[in-house]
């Protein structure tokens, strides 16, 4: 690839000199038993075609029935984005050849999607709300697996032969089709983040998928176009498929943004395309120029009945429907008092769930916050792990504070369970009492480590003795690191100055 | 009077990868505009207050509930499969770019 001979303009040039407009497609595979048109068991990581039927594969005769609970997601989803949901809507078929579709058409809907004209509030990490208008979310079904064999790259240009599993092929998706998203400026980058990751979190929410972008549940096309000023048309839009983290969309559209900008400023104009991201570099590349292949020929699909949803049963989704995130982060906030700012932390931090679940456990919201974005924040960062992916569980947060809040251990040693609890060394009470970790509460000991301390530091402790009470914090420092931090400090120090005053 | 042409349905093979003689087109292109036009009458009947139809029975939510069912034998679908490998489908290199 010549990536790297591409010109490229300075972002914050290219957003002075030209407004962006950008589009997102994002589908979702739908948590479903079963597949969007068969029984064909709808799972992952299974053995390579052995989630197959012959509906799955497109054998002859075989016959399409829809799955009900797919429906009822799409609708899910659909009232979640403030969306109408249709009267009356088809499948279509998307005629196309290619093997990881094996009935060389895709099943998906096309002039009617079952939801349509809604939008979704977007909140960027300054607390800015964005609205993005939704264009539409339709059903469709997934492809199958392609793995390209021989050459050099691994990709399809120089591959022998590929391979294909069709365990995916049939799974139900929902595609949601962003309207053109204006006014975002310099911060479209962030907007086309903010808006894939909002949609993560109302998936999982509304529990229609697990909505795991390393499995490619949740996948983005991001379209890009540049034009001079917000007044003047719509410019020509690139298409960059399959970017599929939340970096990476924000990445690719920066990138295309600089592209595009470097192509108008040399006085080309920018081709409409397809373009594929490539995560090691950071870079677009073109793909299909849009030709005869993309005549997809739809037509409604004769061998599915049209879906008619019940009014009756769209207001009994729409009834129980969860609490979005939005309005459940604007209640735990207020619940646990949390400042914007601490909680803006907490949410880009990933830290909500596990806040709540840390206090719900018995730990004080403060306390849980202090832990979750305090020691494991830092420690999540050096191992480079999300913070839910860290070997510690809420409720052994919230046990390990209640040993500090008893008193059984103090802040720093209870650093030290904590350790111990992500080393593996068990639950935080195991870790105190392996590790001899409790706070010694017994004066003799104390008395013992003062004496020597003061004996060790006489010139400290004659200026104690005479009412200067500055080198007291030596003398207590020197006593943490003899017990090692197993004292309480404020006990010692009540110590030290009966030692020294009376 | 034609309203298909030739180019048409050279196309419209194309698209749907039927590889068509010179001959078969001009046949073809001929016989399909028949049929085009005899369709086209229905147009002539139908008032926009008639809806299209897609299916021929007075049908709609035909649902399945969402149980799963067996799924077939892979060795018995790859048997009959023109080639496989490590239990996937072998197909020649695919030329279009996509993925």
């Amino acid at each position: 690839m010549s990536a790297a001979l591409v010109d490229l303009v300075d972002y914050d040039e290219a957003v002075a000199r030209f407004d962006p407009v950008i589009g997102i497609e994002v589908h979702v595979e739908l948590g479903t038993a079963t597949k969007m048109f068969d029984g064909a068991p709808a799972g992952f990581g299974e053995e390579p075609n052995t989630s197959v039927t012959p509906v799955s594969l497109g054998l002859p005769g075989a016959l399409p029935v829809v799955n009900e609970r797919a429906v009822e997601y799409a609708i899910r989803i659909g009232l979640a984005l403030n969306c109408s949901i249709a009267e009356s809507c088809r499948f279509a078929r998307k005629n196309y050849f290619y093997p990881d579709v094996p009935k060389n058409f895709q099943t998906s809907q096309y002039d009617e999607p079952i939801a349509y004209d809604g939008y979704v509030d977007v909140e960027l990490e300054d607390g800015t709300v964005f609205r993005v208008d939704i264009e539409r979310a339709h059903m469709e079904e997934d492809a199958g697996k392609n793995t390209h064999v021989g050459g050099s790259t691994g990709r399809i240009h120089g591959a022998e032969y590929s391979l294909v599993d069709y365990n995916r092929a049939g799974i139900p998706l929902v595609e949601i089709v962003t309207r053109p998203i204006l006014g975002a400026g310099e911060r479209a980058p962030e907007v086309a983040r903010a808006y894939v990751q909002t949609l993560r979190d109302l998936f999982r929410a509304l529990e229609v998928s697990e909505a795991r972008m390393e499995r490619g549940n949740v996948r983005a096309d991001v379209n890009v176009s540049l034009r001079d000023t917000p007044e003047s048309p719509l410019g020509t839009r690139t298409e960059t498929k399959n970017v599929n983290s939340f970096r990476s969309v924000e990445r690719a559209v920066r990138y295309e943004i600089s592209r595009q900008a470097a192509v108008l400023d040399a006085g080309g104009s920018v081709t409409q395309e397809t373009r594929h991201w490539h995560e090691d570099t950071g870079t677009t590349t073109a793909g299909r120029v849009k030709s005869d292949a993309e005549d997809y020929r739809y037509f409604p699909e004769p061998d599915l009945a049209p879906i008619v949803p019940d009014r009756a049963w769209i207001e009994e989704i729409r009834a129980a429907l969860p609490e979005l995130p939005a309005a459940r982060r604007r209640r735990l906030q207020g619940e646990w008092g949390y400042a914007d700012a601490e909680m803006r932390d907490v949410v880009n931090a990933g830290a909500v769930e596990l806040i709540e679940a840390t206090v719900a456990a018995g730990a004080s919201p403060a306390a849980a916050r202090k832990w979750w974005m305090g020691e494991l924040a830092r420690t999540a960062k050096q191992q480079e792990v999300e913070l839910g992916d860290l070997p510690i569980t809420p409720a052994q947060i919230a046990a390990l504070q209640s040993l500090v809040d008893s008193g059984r251990i103090n802040d720093k040693l209870a650093r030290q369970v904590l350790e111990g609890v992500l080393a593996g060394e068990g639950e935080p009470e195991a870790v105190v009492v392996a590790r001899g970790l409790e706070v010694v509460s017994d004066d003799g000991p104390l008395l013992e480590a003062i004496d020597a301390a003061l004996a060790s530091q006489p010139d400290a402790a004659d200026k104690i003795r005479s009412g200067n009470l500055g080198p007291v914090g030596a003398i207590i420092g020197a006593v943490m690191k003899a017990t090692r931090g197993q004292a309480d400090a404020g006990r010692v120090r009540e110590l030290v100055l009966e030692r020294t005053q009376g | 009077m034609s309203s298909l042409s030739r180019d048409e349905v050279a196309r419209v093979a194309g698209l749907a990868r039927i590889d068509l003689t010179s001959a078969e087109l001009d046949r073809l292109a001929g016989e399909l505009d028949v049929i085009v036009e005899s369709v086209a009458r229905v147009s002539e009947i139908a008032t926009p207050d008639v809806p299209a139809t897609s299916h021929p029975l007075p049908l709609s939510n035909v649902f399945r509930t969402d149980v799963p069912v067996a799924p077939v034998d892979r060795d018995a679908v790859l048997a009959s499969a023109p080639a496989a490998q490590d239990g996937k489908f072998l197909v020649p290199q695919i030329l279009g770019e996509d993925s």
